[in-house]
């Protein structure tokens, strides 16, 4: 991998809840280099949002964020609101799952864009509009003349997922954070919506951090991927050697449990994600996992280097010996 | 309202007699007239003359984009809604002929289970109470309490769970519930809309699991309707496919996952990531430009004319039917693909 541009280390996020401290991210290590596509998949309640509103400072205030943060030499965990302000949409940008909530509804497609674009940069009203105009066109909206001046009701899902796109991509940030950009689209939208932000990736060389819970979709566009569990990193790998040789025994259950053509039965993971109040001592797959044994129960597995990918696993090097 | 126009239905009959059998199926929704639009009345074509048969102990899969009509065809054969035109056979009996007593003793025969397993169960209630309500409004008699804990053991929970509430309970818990539920009335079919969609895939696939289990062991037929053409596929006997209210094409599950014939089927198949990166990377996709049009106007001849990239002239034209294709399924397309 190439120089990482945005580095994490050690990132824990805790809410204050009334039921107690809720530590949502446990310690969480991550480097994505320039330009890469790199996929965080996991269970839902996992903490991947978590991680990354904490790292776009978007947490609300009874969330408390350690570790660090470095995005291009810049540390973002402790900035002050308006250091966030400047950084947010400018280095870094992130889209969500449902585009309405990114839009302003009373305001126009390219008026909304431009003003991203003149919150950033130098730029006059009159170059700004027309800027807009080309990030619509880059994003395959038809017409983007015609479409700039129309407001976020008028378009589709699909369409307003683009738009969301050329506003996070108007200021051309280093990173760009897709939270389950595709969730709540067909899937002939959503083919769509990934080559879309393929196309962004390989043309202005921005990173993208896929946040997914759809293994196919990995499959289609991600170099890496990174596989969250209980608020930790279980395991990390090339997406093709995470296929073929998952290290962790819940990436090997997450696999054998969806359905494939000529898959006879599905292998359900057993059980449920722990609570997250209470999480139990060591592995936190431990309680649903067929290969642990009482040596799980002890110390917190690390990430160690297993083959060319990272496991969290104890057993991870002797369960990966063909039996 | 101009009248539905309904084509000679055509449909792969169910091998041994149908359980159920649709015709010609038509359902539309008034909208209210929009501020400014002059009073005129607005019609959705939810569900444009769809035709099939469900055989005793099958699963009939029905897929299709957001708004092709697949909860509408559910709810129209449980007559949770009445259809605007069409015929729905229940063992063999026409349910618009029945009374309204008639019809509440048929549909203890056919329930249905949907997507969201939190918003279908009422919290108030607990688990054991919620599983009994369907005997309690059909008056069964009988020990109710015996019958909730072989239903809640049929789907892998167990006796004190009865007295608990649906929130202490996770998603795949919950749709199991709702599944027991379902059952309690001894159903011949059930409607699964959207049943494991709103789980993890590490909880849907024991979900997935209990409904096979449960056909094998009490032989009801399903209607499965899933957007997650994977899902269908691993449970489904036959499949259709709807596009804009109307069925583009339905035969055997196996025969047109392997062997689509009409252009959406394959371009949808296309656009499904598989959790394969080399086969992700080598196969050509099919890109379909642009969004569903709308079932308030929807195209003229065929409907999937706007999207599809062999269409011409004759598609605007004319509607096609469903015809029999090689390997046996049915499409309605005038350029299938062979
Ligand atoms: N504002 C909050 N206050 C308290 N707990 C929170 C808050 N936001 C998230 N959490 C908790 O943090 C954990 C991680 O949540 P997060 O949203 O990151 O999950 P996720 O992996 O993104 O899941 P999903 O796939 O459902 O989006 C969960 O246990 C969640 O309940
Ligand atoms: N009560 C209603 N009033 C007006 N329009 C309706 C009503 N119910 C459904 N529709 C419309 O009918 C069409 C078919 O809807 P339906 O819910 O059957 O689609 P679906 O295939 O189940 O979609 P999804 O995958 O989103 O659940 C849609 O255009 C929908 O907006
Ligand atoms: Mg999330
Ligand atoms: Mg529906």
């Amino acid at each position: 991998m190439s120089e990482s541009i945005l580095q994490i280390r050690d990132l824990t996020v805790t809410f204050a809840t009334p039921l107690g401290p809720l530590v949502a991210v446990r310690g969480v290590d991550l480097d994505v280099g320039a330009g890469e596509l790199v996929a965080v998949v996991g269970e839902s309640g996992s903490g991947k949002s978590v991680s990354f509103l904490a790292a776009m400072g978007l947490l609300p205030s009874t969330a408390t964020v350690q570790g660090s943060v470095m995005l291009d030499g810049v540390q973002l965990v402790g900035a002050s609101a308006k250091q966030m302000r400047s950084v947010r949409g400018r280095l870094l940008s992130m889209i969500f799952q449902d585009p309405l909530s990114a839009l302003n509804p009373v305001h126009r497609i390219g008026a909304q864009i431009s003003e991203m674009l003149r919150a950033h940069q130098k730029m006059s009203e009159r170059a700004a509009r027309a800027r807009a105009v080309e990030l619509l066109e880059v994003v395959g909206i038809p017409q983007p003349g015609d479409r700039a001046m129309q407001y976020p009701h008028e378009f589709s899902g699909g369409m307003r997922q683009r738009v969301v796109i050329a506003m996070a991509i108007a200021n051309s940030p280093k990173v760009l954070i897709a939270d389950e950009p595709t969730t709540a689209l067909d899937v002939t939208v959503q083919a769509q919506i990934l080559e879309v932000i393929q196309k962004v990736q390989k043309q202005f060389g921005t990173a993208v951090v896929l946040i997914t819970h759809d293994l196919g979709v990995v499959a289609r566009v991600c170099d890496r991927v990174n596989v969250m569990y209980a608020g930790r990193f279980v395991e990390r790998a090339a997406v093709s050697d995470l296929f073929d040789a998952p290290t962790h025994p819940y990436t090997r259950g997450l696999l054998a449990s969806l359905p494939q053509a000529g898959k006879e039965r599905l292998v359900p993971i057993v059980g449920f994600p722990p609570n997250m109040l209470r999480p139990p001592s060591g592995c936190a797959f431990r309680a649903r996992c067929a290969d642990a044994i009482s040596d799980c129960e002890h110390a917190v597995p690390e990430l160690r280097a297993v083959g060319a990918a990272q496991s969290a696993c104890i057993r991870a090097a002797e369960l990966m010996q063909p039996r | 309202m101009t009248q539905p126009e309904i084509t000679t239905p055509v449909v792969t009959p169910a091998a041994g007699g149908a359980l159920l059998s649709v015709r010609g199926l038509v359902k539309q929704f008034q909208m209210k007239a929009v501020r400014g639009m002059t009073g005129r009345k607005r019609v959705v074509q939810a569900v444009s003359d769809v035709s099939f048969d469900v055989a005793p102990g099958e699963t009939l899969g029905l897929v299709g984009e957001s708004g092709s009509g697949k909860t509408t065809v559910g709810r129209c054969v449980l007559r949770l809604i009445e259809p605007t035109a069409g015929q729905v056979m229940f063992e063999g009996v026409d349910l618009a002929k029945l009374s309204f007593e008639e019809l509440r003793v048929v549909r203890r025969r056919m329930q249905i289970v949907f997507q969201d397993p939190y918003a279908s169960l009422d919290p108030k209630m607990t688990v054991g109470a919620s599983i009994a309500e369907p005997l309690v409004v059909q008056g069964v008699g009988g020990d109710h309490n015996e019958k909730v804990v072989s239903l809640l053991e049929l789907v892998g929970l167990s006796a004190d769970h009865a007295r608990r509430f649906p929130h202490e309970f996770s998603g795949g818990q919950r749709q199991r519930i709702g599944v027991a539920r379902a059952l309690a009335l001894d159903p011949a079919l059930i409607v699964l809309d959207e049943p494991v969609s709103a789980l993890d895939v590490s909880i849907q696939a024991g979900v997935v699991n209990l409904f096979n289990d449960l056909q094998a062991r009490l032989g009801m037929s399903y209607i499965f309707i899933a957007h997650d053409l994977s899902v269908v596929r691993h449970t489904a006997d036959r499949v259709a496919v709807m596009y804009l209210g109307k069925i583009m094409e339905i035969g055997d599950a196996e025969t047109v996952y392997e062997h689509p014939t009409h252009p959406y089927t394959k371009a949808l198949l296309s656009a499904v990531p598989l959790p394969n990166p080399r086969v992700e990377r080598s196969r050509s996709r099919i890109m379909l430009e642009g969004d569903v049009p709308s079932p308030v106007n929807p195209p003229s001849g065929c409907r999937f004319r706007t999207r599809c990239w062999k269409a011409t002239d004759l598609c605007a034209m004319q509607e096609p039917v469903l015809e029999v294709r090689s390997h046996g399924q049915l499409s309605a397309c005038h350029h299938p693909e062979e």
